[in-house]
């Protein structure tokens, strides 16, 4: 049953960005944006290189905001969320669905920001680090995709949503934000950080994970009928 | 006599402290279909919302199916359809989307789907088209195949009519009929009791979070047109 409902709820998000290609066309121009910015602020190669990965995370970050509150809106429009609510969908399956959708659009958004970096940037991934930058990026659009997901839930019924989800969002992700910056630096062939300590942080990344993804299965629905 | 569908007894239900229903009583059997029947803020939508378990009493008791709402409320949830003012549509999605997302989340067959939108007079080209691009009307038969896709037992509709011009309402009639001839409870709130058409629905008068009694719909037309509350 909750797989059922996860499910549908996942393929019905990613049905709608598919058909208005809000991801294409306003979250990717956005982050590219952003990581071309950067580049011009910082105004040194090495530093660039150094912070490349610094840089991915942090914009994939300002763009899962753009992605959450788009996600949200989608369910306020016409009332869908209310209608879900009253209908007696589970909260659990709701939570897991969009937060999977939320992943998948992340997950996505991070190849291109990686590309980017690597063109941009001129950083270097060897193919042995591709393991490493592959399990973090995922890992860490979980962490970032969770979160968004019970925070976006959190305050979609509030009148200031848009200025509250970021408050409430940056501070929570700081880990994932520490975490996939650092195993991503060390993918990207940064002497800093050793593999041992990279995979340290994607035991962070995934234990974090966890964590936010039992606390949204748990509270998603209660959160949602506390303001039915 | 068919099943008391709904049996609603002395219910008390504040809203922010104050009382939106002070002690109704409600009893609607199988096949129904009530208009429920008042001026704002008479309680019209807090007695529909009792009915969909989306809140319980704090006196008295509510009965759906023969199931309390505040003990089963999931389940009270998974039998009724509420429709509020919102018909809770995705816009980029179109009409057979829209109805297959609800027959996904209960499991009810593509050829399900079809036959909703069949019976709501959706088929054919409209299935196929984008719920943006779909009349007012239209998209009110769209949010009613969701429910008639989710085998909804009761379903509990706020203000159907409203926003919907004449020929869209006498489609909404016309649908709400052959929901109820096909065994569906039919129970809605509507201020605009003149223009019922063939529905001939049992029409409830409710008043200050009291129901008050049954009246035919001449008399409770009459006397909202002459500004007073029904009585």
């Amino acid at each position: 049953m909750i797989r059922r409902t996860a499910f549908a709820v996942l393929r019905k998000d990613l049905l709608i960005e598919w058909r208005s290609r809000a991801l294409l066309t306003r979250v990717v121009p956005f982050a590219v944006l952003v990581l071309v910015l950067f580049a011009i602020a910082l105004d040194s190669e090495p530093l660039v290189l150094r912070a490349g990965a610094g840089l991915v995370w942090m914009t994939t970050l300002f763009s899962a905001l753009v992605i959450v509150q788009r996600s949200f809106e989608l369910e306020r429009r016409d009332g869908a969320l209310d209608v879900l609510k009253t209908l007696g969908v589970d909260g659990t399956a709701l939570f897991l669905g969009k937060a999977a959708a939320l992943i998948v659009q992340l997950l996505a958004l991070v190849v291109i920001l990686v590309a980017g970096a690597v063109v941009l940037y001129g950083v270097n991934v060897e193919a042995p680090a591709l393991v490493l930058l592959v399990t973090t990026a995922v890992l860490g659009s979980c962490g970032i995709g969770l979160v968004g997901t019970l925070y976006g839930g959190l305050v979609s019924g509030t009148s200031g949503r848009d200025t509250l989800l970021p408050l409430l969002l940056m501070p929570v992700t700081a880990p994932v934000l520490i975490g996939a910056s650092r195993a991503t630096e060390s993918a990207f062939g940064g002497d800093a950080i050793d593999a041992t300590t990279a995979w340290a942080w994607v035991g962070l990344l995934a234990v974090f994970g966890v964590a936010f993804a039992v606390a949204g299965a748990v509270s998603f629905g209660p959160l949602l009928d506390s303001d039915s | 006599m068919p099943d008391l569908v709904v049996d609603v007894r002395d219910a008390v239900v504040t809203m922010a402290g104050f009382p939106a229903l002070a002690g109704a009583t409600l009893a609607v059997r199988e096949g129904e279909i009530v208009v429920l029947a008042g001026p704002n803020g008479a309680g019209k939508t807090t007695l529909l919302r009792l009915c969909a378990g989306l809140i319980a009493p704090i006196r008295g008791s509510a009965r759906v199916f023969g199931l309390d709402v505040a003990e089963h409320r999931d389940e009270v949830r998974s039998r009724v359809g509420f429709l509020g003012h919102a018909n809770g549509l995705y816009a980029e999605l179109t009409t057979r989307e829209n109805v297959a997302f609800h027959a996904a989340l209960v499991g009810a067959s593509r050829d399900e789907v079809d036959a909703a939108l069949h019976r709501l007079g959706l088929g054919g080209r409209l299935a196929d088209v984008p719920v943006a691009r779909l009349s007012a009307g239209q998209r009110r038969r769209c949010a009613l195949a969701n429910l008639v896709v989710r085998r909804a037992g009761l379903w509990l509709l706020d203000e159907p009519h409203a926003g919907l011009d004449a020929n869209a309402r006498r489609e909404l009639d016309d649908t709400l009929l052959a929901a109820s001839r096909s065994g569906a409870t039919i129970m809605f709130a509507s201020h605009d009791l003149d223009r019922l058409g063939n529905l001939r629905p049992r029409v409830v008068r409710v008043g200050a979070g009291v129901v008050e009694g049954d009246a035919s719909v001449g008399a409770v037309g009459d006397e909202a047109s002459h500004g007073g509350a029904p009585r």
